[in-house]
């Protein structure tokens, strides 16, 4: 009898962990999920909760990086196939590959006036790599300019 | 030389295959003897390729793409297994070094068992073989061969990363010796404790590696991206966390079926899956379904292959395991409350955020076959993985002192008091004197807490001060293992909560101030290595009366067209100061440097912490050796 007391015991107790640990899981993974928006998705959904973790990517718009402050910001505009841009402020270094007419990936949030202030920016990683979001964009205006 | 390498790797896969064979039906000595035989073939065909690398001879493919004369000579030969079809063929050499070091050292005394597990690891190194000769092959020749190499992606020449992929595999693949055991276990019906004393041998043989490889891949992510941090909960680095936390928990209810036969279908269970995790992140990692740096083998064909592997390798063995787990035999009797009950939540611990940590990693498939593009960062783990593991570990220094088949409870009171009272001196502490968040004070007091436990272990075990150094190595190693999660905790903790970061924009002669430094930029000047050239900054970091000269700079690759990021370190007793050199920006008509400048409190000790664990496992494994050699 001993035996099964000890079993039920042990699935009692790792049931409730595992309880807890999905329940965790849900709220965390609902809360954290970062979206993906294109310019274009966001014309279509509008703006997403202000201050909210999310992902915005296409391509570095030709001509419109510049360097409003001291050089240590950076703000460029985010275009796609769409009409639709999104203008992005990153202050840090960039990636090494990123440039105009290149691929981008921001991670942050937007505010009020629907400027994205990025934390993190990704870019192609090499010649072989790039964001795997940007992939359903096919070749941005860097290779067809070239 | 590469056709006699490629003949040599054909040869290791009849080796294989007779090693897997021979050893099914039970004949040790010869399936021992296939086993060394294999390795020894397969370590010539992988010094081919060495040779080829080192001799630059491009009209091998896979040097073409990934070498150039220019490389130093300790790169060249690393760019080996810097590539998915090298890594497979080390992959494969791993393979064969356990089952041939298995045919050598196991002492079980049992023919049949050993010459089962012998034929298991057969098996699996077949798959392997298989897999890299007619899916991934390292030997193809180039004909014309190109005068120069494609050069290898140069972020890789490093030395921290040179090393990292051999330790990795050594860990990954170490797990493979431990699923043929379980394998051979559960063929015979007996996972006992002769059983769990050679299993636990090759479990820690697999885990001191594992655990040095993700350090060092960590290392080489803190200080060659320059993005100041050391976990990025990548999917690559998730691949490598969820096989070290189910190894982490096989390590421990292996104790208990040793010790006391219990737990017997579980640890085989976790033995099993062990390796089971490490395929899985070699599919994830390489079929290119997630993204990441390590995603060479972007080739739906090859990750199906991996797949395919994983679902063959898994589904027989949970198949097996299924059939004889319901058959093994139960050990003492225990009650919840005892050694066994502690260990055994540890292990429901371990394993459920292993599965958290893999949840968060396939999220972004899941979703991504629904129709969104989601990811999941880092603020998921933190609230998954963090509050889990400092459960278990506040509970750690009390449970530690509990018996076998049923604990005293006499004494938990007081440590329930101590605990408590060490939380609330570290709130208080954190939250009025050191202006530090809730969490971060509770982590602080649960790493001083873990490492008095583990001392306090070591005076409950050596009773009188004389009896300390007379302590079994075992011992010593558990105590380590514990004390270096303790400090890693408190590195952790401090690094992710106070770390300083900024960004400068200076002009030469400029210069700011970061956490109390005052950088100034001297100059920026170009210089030249082997197969690259460089932007060199030189600044000037004060405080108080400390003085650096830093230089971080940004190399350049023309063979590979890459930059990459050289970081400065200076460290100081409390932390790195840290600087990574960006890019050029002409504002206002002057030329200034970006530079990201961060200071990272007590990072040190979150790789002295890893260190520890790594020491601590070599300690519990060494007098295991002693013992059967004198």
């Amino acid at each position: 009898m001993r035996a099964r007391t000890r079993r039920l015991w042990t699935f009692a107790v790792a049931a409730a962990l595992l309880l807890a640990a999905a329940t965790l899981a849900f709220v965390a993974l609902r809360q954290n999920a970062n979206l993906f928006y294109t310019p274009e998705v966001l014309a279509e959904n509008g703006i997403p909760e202000i201050g909210k973790d999310v992902k915005v990517g296409g391509w570095v718009a030709p001509g419109s990086l510049t360097y409003p402050g001291d050089g240590s910001e950076i703000v460029f505009t985010v275009i796609d196939n769409s009409p639709a841009t999104i203008t992005v402020s990153f202050t840090g270094i960039a990636p090494d590959l990123f440039r105009e007419g290149q691929g981008v990936v921001a991670i942050g949030s937007f505010d009020a006036d629907g400027k994205f202030t990025a934390r993190q920016l990704l870019a192609k990683h090499d010649e072989n790599y790039q964001p795997r979001e940007l992939k359903p964009l096919g070749a941005g205006p860097a290779a067809s300019a070239s | 030389m590469i056709e006699f390498g490629h003949l040599a790797a054909f040869l290791a896969l009849a080796a294989s295959l007779a090693q897997g064979v021979l050893g099914l039906t039970g004949a040790r000595a010869l399936a021992g003897r296939a086993a060394v035989v294999a390795f020894a073939v397969m370590a010539l065909s992988f010094a081919t390729l060495l040779v080829a690398f080192a001799q630059s001879d491009f009209s091998l493919a896979l040097a073409a793409n990934n070498s150039h004369t220019l490389k130093p000579m300790i790169y060249k030969l690393a760019g080996v297994w810097g590539n998915h079809e090298g890594s497979m063929a080390l992959w494969c050499l791993v393979t064969l070094g356990f089952g041939a070091a298995g045919a050598l050292w196991m002492r079980t005394g049992r023919d049949v068992f050993e010459a089962r597990a012998l034929g298991v690891q057969g098996w699996l190194a077949t798959g392997a073989l298989s897999y890299l000769l007619f899916a991934s092959s390292p030997y193809l020749r180039l004909d014309p061969a190109p005068l120069q190499g494609a050069g290898l992606n140069p972020v890789l020449q490093d030395v921290a990363l040179a090393s990292h992929p051999p330790m990795l595999y050594l860990g990954y693949v170490g797990f493979s010796f431990v699923f043929a055991l379980a394998a051979a276990g559960l063929i015979d019906g007996r996972i006992d404790r002769v059983w769990a004393k050679e299993a636990r041998r090759w479990a820690l043989a697999a885990f001191i590696p594992l655990t040095i490889g993700i350090a060092l891949g960590s290392y080489w992510a803190y200080y060659e991206l320059g993005w100041g941090g050391w976990w990025f909960w990548d999917p690559v680095e998730n691949a490598s966390l969820m096989p070290w936390l189910i190894g982490a928990a096989l390590l421990h209810s292996v104790v208990v079926t040793e010790k006391r036969g219990s737990f017997a279908a579980w640890t085989a269970l976790l033995a099993v899956l062990a390796f089971l995790f490490s395929i899985m992140g070699a599919f994830l990692v390489r079929s290119g379904v997630l993204t990441s740096v390590h995603a060479f083998a972007v080739d739906p064909k090859r990750g199906m292959l991996l797949l395919g592997g994983l679902v063959v390798y898994g589904g027989l063995a949970l198949g097996l395991f299924a059939l004889r787990a319901p058959k093994l035999e139960g050990g003492k009797p225990w009650q919840m409350l005892s050694r066994e009950g502690a260990l055994a939540t540890n292990n429901v611990v371990l394993v459920v955020a292993a599965l958290t940590v893999l949840l968060g990693t396939l999220f972004p498939l899941i979703a991504e076959a629904t129709g969104r593009t989601i990811s999941v960062g880092e603020p998921y783990f933190r609230l998954t993985f963090v509050p889990m593991l400092a459960v278990l570990l506040a509970v750690l220094p009390v449970v530690q002192a509990w018996t076998w088949g049923k604990a005293d409870l006499s004494g938990v009171w007081k440590w329930a008091a101590g605990g408590v009272g060490l939380v609330a001196v570290f709130l208080l502490l954190g939250v009025s004197v050191w202006d530090i968040p809730l969490g971060a004070a509770f982590g602080l007091a649960l790493a001083l807490w873990l490492i008095f436990g583990a001392l306090w272990e070591v005076r409950r075990r050596a009773v009188t001060l004389a009896r300390v150094f007379r302590l079994p190595l075992r011992v010593w190693g558990m105590t380590l293992a514990h004390i270096g999660l303790g400090v890693f905790i408190m590195g952790a903790v401090v690094e992710t909560t106070q770390r300083y970061e900024a960004t400068l924009a200076l002009p030469a002669g400029g210069s700011g101030t970061v956490a109390g430094w005052n950088i100034t930029l001297n100059d920026v000047h170009a210089i030249e290595g082997p197969n690259w050239y460089a932007d060199k900054a030189v600044l000037t970091a004060r405080k108080g009366s400390i003085k650096a000269e830093m230089a971080p700079t940004k190399r350049y690759y023309p063979a590979s067209r890459m930059p990459t990021t050289e970081t400065a370190i200076h460290k100081t007793g409390a932390g790195d100061l840290y600087i990574a050199l960006g890019d050029r920006r002409d504002v206002d008509g002057e030329t200034r440097w970006v530079f990201r400048v961060y200071f990272n409190p007590l990072i040190d000790f979150v790789y002295l912490g890893v260190g520890l664990m790594a020491l601590g496992a070599f300690f519990s494994l060494v007098p295991m050796r002693r013992r059967r050699t004198a």
